[in-house]
């Protein structure tokens, strides 16, 4: 169903699941809804967790005898494996479900999966999905002991990796009030997209610019609190970050993006683009990378690019949402 | 009716500070680790780091991590961690302002040994209390307080530096007697 007149995908509010009675965190599904004072907490914790690059990690044991699984039921590698390593730190088990390959392809429903999951006494599930909306069904299906992380769901939301290029851009830019952040790319099929925004616009980022190709930029884009641009030449100046989001080819059905060389030519971010950001600018991007498809190889590598930055910073941000959202023992 | 007595601790300290001093020599220590825990014990740590005129930053901890009821008490950002990049061969004096159930000198060492391993570590109070839960014993202690398991102590500061003490069943004890 590929639409000439793209829209947003909506679903209900998620705050009813996603915090308990006294306003902590219970399941991270999305960002919607979640107020700013729980993302400075979690950023703050994530500080609490954070090692410099040179520093050796340390083991906390927070979640000492508590099991993780890792439910993915699309590819990925980051996110799983700084997932996974956000759980090791904090002395959790972690069971590893690539259920692309799993049961669910012997024709096991995804309700029977959860149930053998609950009697293997597990806490915790986090969940990447090509659906939108799939972690919150879990939520709704699982039982009431277990926490639910959402790790992207279809076109829908991502919000640890926003939360991770928060805690990165804060690294940066103590003030959000004072900075521009433009985000570039196909905004209509991005679920890293649309939990940046939100989390941008919580957490007071004085400006939000997207810069897409019209098919590729929502139609109620404005309404999201963001100014859009055409142009990078436009959209990029002296802003002090970019977002290069990746072009989606398993996404897209239909002819969003005339060609591949058409699409560098007009929204890839080159050296001579980079310039036109503010002096401290950086280059941020959620990964994997296409070199030369949406961002020139030497950018990548760049003094400018804060990519591998992020890839770390995601440890320590998902070991905070880890450890928040970690039912509490009643006693 | 509960009682508050503030107790000024400036004395206590500078004693408690000399007693470091004589240990220190005592037990041939040359380059100690002073490591306070947060918060009070970080204030009195930088008191007795000062009085000891010790050359290496002061170490500083924040437990709760490594806390047995954080399972209960939910996960809170830390208070600013220092400490030196390994702790390896090094005699280190870990301080805190009060030693009650012993629980949070447990979360300290279990936290410190993830630093190296130490020559040596040595307790270091300002005040110390009955009621312990766990085998932990000071090695130095500024002043006793003989105060039952519903009394509480907490140390106020950082500057200035003072007790306060809560008796909650003051009155029940003191009415018979009227």
């Amino acid at each position: 169903m590929s639409s000439t007149q793209p829209t947003l995908f909506r679903l209900p509010p998620a705050a009813q699941y996603q915090l308990d009675e006294e306003g902590r965190l219970r399941h991270f599904l999305t960002i919607e809804g979640l107020p700013a004072a729980l993302l400075e907490e979690i950023l703050s914790t994530a500080q609490s967790f954070h090692t410099a690059a040179d520093q050796a990690a340390r083991k906390v044991p927070l979640l000492r005898g508590k099991t993780i699984v890792n439910l993915f039921f699309e590819a990925s590698t980051r996110t799983r494996t700084t997932f996974e390593l956000a759980a090791k730190r904090l002395s959790a088990d972690v069971l590893n479900l690539d259920m692309a390959t799993a049961a669910t392809t012997k024709g096991e429903s995804l309700l029977d999966t959860l149930r053998n999951l609950e009697a293997m006494h597990c806490d915790m599930f986090v969940v990447r999905h090509h659906q939108s909306g799939a972690a919150h069904f879990i939520v709704r299906h699982v039982a009431e002991h277990i926490s639910v992380i959402n790790a992207g769901d279809g076109r829908h939301a991502h919000p640890t990796q926003a939360m991770l290029d928060m805690f990165t851009l804060r690294q940066h830019f103590p003030d959000f009030s004072a900075i521009t952040v433009v985000i570039v790319g196909d905004i209509l099929h991005s679920r890293v997209a649309r939990s940046e925004i939100q989390a941008l616009r919580s957490l007071g980022v004085g400006e939000i610019r997207v810069i897409a190709p019209r098919t590729l930029l929502p139609r109620e884009a404005t309404s999201l609190g963001v100014i859009p641009f055409k142009s990078m030449e436009e959209g990029l100046v002296g802003a002090q970050a970019v977002i290069m989001l990746r072009l989606q080819k398993e996404r897209m059905h239909g002819s969003f993006v005339p060609s591949e060389d058409e699409y560098y030519r007009l929204y890839g971010l080159t050296r001579a683009r980079v310039e036109l950001l503010a002096e401290d600018g950086i280059v941020m991007h959620p990964g994997p990378v296409n070199r030369g498809v949406e961002i020139e190889s030497a950018v990548v590598d760049g003094p400018r690019s804060v990519i591998l930055k992020q890839v770390r910073n995601g440890i320590a941000v998902r070991m905070a949402i880890l450890s928040m959202a970690m039912r509490r023992h009643a006693w | 009716m509960s009682s508050h007595e503030r107790v000024d601790v400036g004395a206590v300290l500078a004693h408690l500070g000399d007693s470091v001093k004589s240990f220190l020599t005592t037990r041939g220590i040359n380059l100690p680790v002073f490591v306070g825990i947060h918060t009070g014990g970080v204030w009195v740590a930088q008191a007795l780091h000062t009085h000891c005129a010790v050359a290496e930053p002061l170490g500083m901890l924040d437990v709760s991590y490594h806390r047995d009821d954080v399972a209960r008490t939910g996960v809170r950002p830390l208070k600013p961690v220092r400490m030196p990049a390994s702790l390896d061969d090094r005699h280190v004096l870990l301080i805190d302002d009060v030693l009650f159930t012993g629980r949070t000198t447990r979360a300290a060492l279990n936290e410190l040994f993830e630093y190296g391993r130490p020559a040596s570590v040595s307790l270091v109070v300002l005040v110390e209390r009955p009621g312990r839960e766990i085998p932990v014993a000071p090695d130095l202690t500024g002043m006793r307080l003989e105060l039952g398991p519903e009394d509480r102590v907490k140390l106020q500061g950082p500057d200035p530096m003072e007790l306060v003490i809560t008796r909650p069943n003051d009155s029940l004890l003191e009415e018979p007697a009227r």
